[in-house]
């Protein structure tokens, strides 16, 4: 976009080296995003414009030197006039670039996929829906989306109100209790890209990141199909003790394993746990440490979390981590 | 001061010396702990106000200061997410109902009836309850800070958040009644305002002779009595819902979580301007007169003032924008919100005039107004960004949003009040504050001040949401972040220096002349401070600039008495005199009432039953309040 390079906006660009990030409404990866980020960037060029002006009539009026009998209040209302002129022809266009804008972000496609996200105290719950039944499954704070595809985000809070917000794809909409909202867009680049709650939900509003990653139909497909099936079956004793420590301890009122008895439906479903990148909402990477840190103090590491601390000893942490890990 | 026998004496029959120690009889505040409860002298009161709201300003600054601290970079560990979550909300809290909205009301206290001609505000005692609860809602919110109690949920209290399903303990209902507190004094004191400014200016000053403040005041006292009726409502249906069990924000009993935001905003978007337009108006004052010339415009500039009030309710629902309204109905607020680019536009077009046509003398007050015009234009602009709807989306929540709402409150209303009290501390204590140190503090809040929010800009577009109480360092926001927290550190010293030079001049600045700025409104017709009475005899307006127009001769209107308290009524438009009234003497009354209403709110947190049983001493302190004196009421 031209005005990028406009030579005001210098400072903002060098002050922004960062803009590149996969959390950044500048460093877009859908058409959406890509349409936001020419706005924004038209938006700061006209305002930089209009402040430079304004600062230097007010430097010069500060500065000038006075000559007797100037005073030409005629000559005065002429000019603030053509100044308010300015301003409202000004702000009705960027009005009707605004509203083109909201025009062209909307996109309806018969083909798009269908994923109801649920936004919990501090998670988000992920449901790839399809008229078949048996398509469809849930995991939790990680989104895979084809690229290219459109997808059609049906957005749902089961307690407080979160708002969904993936800066490089599209901007934020609100999960709201007792309502239903929308959000469609159209990832355009393969690659991971961070969001995170944009509206204040409690003590963890800090802690409630998701992942979406974008990659080639095939590899969609192929993870699709995982996520399907069942848990992966424990193979060493050590996973097979820790799958018997997370049946019977207090785990299992709360998670679902498909595959194991375990179906709670409060915290996020931990069928494939261990195939998404980060634990807890983009608090952990994955990987048993983590896991094992996570399940032995939780309200350490994200105080205030529903998930309460269940006593175990060494060895049943040690296998229940060990479980949890293989869950690919 | 009793009517009965004595004949009535008037100040026609008297001269000057005379008639001043006959005044200062009728109208002085008695010393001690009696006159300090008693009193309903409007300076008083008012100074009153202005110290206590600033007091507010400098906790709510460690709060601010303690946010910083918790940000500078990833992962620190300062606050705990509760603490963290209590200080962001105290901040916003603190910052809006107990400094911002009453400090700008007190300075209309204080400087309304004075700068109208008349002798005392209208409903004085009314004056000192609304203080007295101020003060007991500011003591309450703070106390229960104190006491780990604070409320969590955001100056804004989303339901369901602070509903009774997730806002446990009492934090949510400490919000709720700190609102009803400040909100009963903020009305109370827009009700004032209003008759003040309609029914009791000096013969002669008709509306087109009104000074650009008292406009000011006038139209955010409208807004007031429009915009504060919605949150009470609100906050007083939250508190139905948490204690009584209404379901007025529950949807799953019918209830409706937007219908919170909805009544929230339709107050909370007024609220801005109920800040921003008295600044306006202070502005407007310090140009003329560091211009030495009226306000360029000034049919304009009152135009601007009142369609920006009117405008000020038709855009709540910009703070909405990514709540799933219906496309035409964003479009609306869009438009709504862009638009009142323009009246803000004709104002600073008119000063900007105003500066290029003057004489100016680059005292502190005006670096003040230079500080302002350039970074709230800054912040405006910023303004129309988020009023645009779909860049809103990526902005909203963000970082952005809270770099561009302090620099318009800020920039826009603090650097303007600031200003305003080097301009008026000579009026309100005799004596001038320090220029040299002046021009640090108008240096360090300004570079302070901007070095610490732009860069919240950038932060914003880079995805930092706001309420966050900690970061991870993969997200890159530590830079920015570090440096906006080391720039804050520029402002406190700004704002500490100012403190040093208020407490500094009080006592040992130099004296003031009478008119040492050489203003031409009327509150420099007076000795400085001005005496109980205010003005010996009420000045008489021939022009909107008395003071440069007639200037060694202000002329008088005699007939009021002087041995009890009366003022002069005049007409809504030509301010014709049309009545002598009384005006109340002190009382301890609205104190006890004060008191009794405190009782009342506090306690209904713990149990509803106390609106009931409380009702009773609010109502025996009312009887006492407004017992008949025997004063005639108003005399043609």
């Amino acid at each position: 976009m031209a005005s990028r390079t406009f030579p005001l906006t210098l400072p903002t660009a060098l002050l922004c080296s960062g803009c590149t990030g996969w959390q950044s409404a500048l460093d877009p990866h859908a058409i959406q995003a890509a349409r936001l980020e020419h706005l924004i960037w038209l938006f700061v060029a006209v305002c930089t414009v209009i402040w430079v002006t304004v600062t230097v009539v007010l430097v010069v009026a500060l500065l000038r030197r006075r000559t007797p009998s100037t005073h030409n209040d005629t000559r005065m209302t002429r000019v603030v006039s053509a100044a308010v002129v300015a301003t409202a022809v000004i702000i009705t266009g960027l009005t009707i670039v605004s509203f083109n804008a909201t025009r062209g972000m909307g996109s309806s496609d018969a083909n798009a996929l269908e994923i109801r996200v649920r936004g919990y105290q501090w998670w988000w719950e992920v449901t790839y829906l399809d008229a078949r039944a048996d398509q469809v499954f849930t995991t939790a704070n990680e989104l895979h989306l084809p690229v290219g595809r459109t997808v059609h985000l049906q957005l749902a809070a089961a307690d407080v109100i979160h708002s969904f917000w993936v800066p490089n794809l599209t901007g934020k909409q609100d999960l709201i209790p007792g309502r239903d909202n929308t959000l469609s867009f159209t990832p355009g680049e393969i690659g991971v890209y961070r969001g995170q709650c944009a509206e204040f939900c409690g003590l963890q509003h800090a802690h409630m990141a998701l992942l979406v990653i974008v990659e080639s139909a095939g590899s969609f497909e192929h993870w699709r199909r995982g996520q399907l099936g069942p848990a992966a079956t424990p193979r060493g004793a050590e996973e097979k003790t820790g799958k018997a420590v997370f049946e019977n301890k207090a785990c299992a009122s709360c998670h679902n394993i498909q595959g194991s008895s375990a179906s709670g439906t409060v915290g996020p479903d931990l069928t494939h746990l261990a195939s998404r990148r980060y634990i807890a909402s983009g608090l952990l990477q994955t990987n048993r440490g983590s896991i094992a840190a996570w399940v032995a103090d939780p309200q350490t590491l994200k105080p205030g979390n529903n998930m309460p601390r269940v006593t175990l000893d060494a060895s049943e942490l040690n296998a229940l981590s060990a479980y949890l890990a293989s869950l690919q | 001061m009793s009517d009965s026998g004595n004949p009535p004496v008037s100040d026609a029959q008297l001269e000057r010396p005379e008639l001043e120690s006959r005044l200062a009889a009728t109208w002085r505040t008695p010393g001690g702990l009696w006159g300090v409860l008693s009193t309903v002298d409007h300076k008083i009161i008012g100074r009153r106000y202005i110290v206590t709201a600033f007091v507010f300003l400098a906790l709510g600054g460690v709060l601010a200061l303690l946010m910083r601290l918790q940000l500078s970079s990833s992962e620190r560990r300062v606050l705990s997410t509760d603490w963290y979550n209590q200080v962001f909300t105290m901040h916003g809290a603190n910052m809006m109902f107990l400094f911002a909205v009453p400090v700008m009301e007190a300075m209309a206290i204080y400087l309304l009836p004075l700068m109208v001609g008349t002798r005392n505000i209208a409903f004085p005692r009314l004056n000192a309850f609304s203080y007295w609860l101020y003060l007991a809602g500011g003591v309450m919110l703070w106390t229960a800070f104190a006491l780990n109690m604070a409320p969590d949920v955001g100056w804004f209290a989303y339901v369901p958040l602070s509903g009774p399903q997730f806002g446990a303990g009492k934090r949510a209902d400490i919000w709720a009644q700190m609102i009803t507190f400040t909100e009963v004094s903020a009305l109370a004191v827009a009700i004032e305002i209003v008759v003040t400014v309609l029914k009791q200016r000096a013969p002669g000053m008709t509306l087109q002779r009104i000074p650009l403040f008292v406009w000011s005041m006038l139209v955010t006292a409208f807004l007031v009595i429009l915009a504060m009726p919605t949150i009470m409502i609100a906050s007083t249906s939250l508190i139905l819902d948490r204690l009584v069990g209404t379901h007025f924000f529950n949807p799953s009993e019918g209830g409706d979580v937007l219908l919170w935001q909805h009544l929230f905003w339709f107050f909370g978007h007024p609220e801005v301007y109920i800040i921003f337009l008295p600044a306006v108006g202070m502005v407007s004052t310090l140009v003329a007169t560091f211009a030495g010339r009226p306000v360029f415009g000034y049919l304009a500039m009152v135009l601007a003032l009142i369609s920006t009030g009117v405008l000020a309710f038709g855009l709540w629902v910009h703070h909405m924008f990514v709540v799933g309204l219906p496309r035409v109905g964003e479009s609306f607020f869009t438009i709504s919100s862009m638009s009142i680019a323009i009246p803000a536009g004709v104002q600073v077009f008119c000063w900007l005039a105003t500066l290029w046509d003057g004489r100016l003398s680059f005292r502190v007050p005006l670096l003040f107004v230079i500080a302002f015009l350039i970074t709230f234009v800054m912040g405006g602009l910023t303004g129309v960004m988020v009023a645009s709807v779909p860049l809103d989306t990526q902005v909203h929540d963000t970082y952005f949003v809270v770099a561009h709402f302090h620099y318009v409150l800020i920039g826009g209303a603090v650097f303007p009040l600031v200003g305003a009290i080097y301009y008026w501390f000579p009026k309100m204590s005799g004596r001038l504050m320090s220029e040299r140190l002046g021009r640090w503090v108008v240096g360090l809040l300004f570079a302070g001040f901007n070095l610490t929010f732009f860069p919240m800009h950038i932060l914003g577009l880079m995805g930092m949401p706001r309420r966050i109480y900690t970061y991870s360092p993969e997200m890159h926001w530590d830079t920015l972040n570090l440096f906006s927290s080391v720039s804050a550190t520029i402002v406190a010293a700004g704002f500490l220096l100012f403190f040093v030079d208020v407490i500094r001049s009080w006592r040992h600045g130099p004296l003031a002349p009478e008119n040492p700025w050489g203003a031409a409104t009327l509150e420099w017709a007076t000795t400085s401070p001005p005496p109980s009475y205010n003005f010996p005899r009420v000045p008489v307006v021939g022009s909107a600039q008395p003071l440069w127009d007639e200037r060694d001769s202000v002329a008088v209107a005699c007939g009021l008495r002087v041995d009890r308290r009366e003022l002069l009524i005049t007409s809504v438009v030509s301010a014709q005199p049309q009545a002598r009234d009384s005006s109340p003497r002190n009382s301890i009354w609205p104190f006890f009432a004060a008191l009794a209403s405190t009782l009342m709110l506090i306690s209904s947190i713990f149990t509803p039953w106390a609106m009931v049983w409380g009702s009773v001493p609010v109502l025996i302190t009312l009887v006492g309040w407004f017992w008949p004196k025997g004063t005639p009421e108003d005399e043609g």
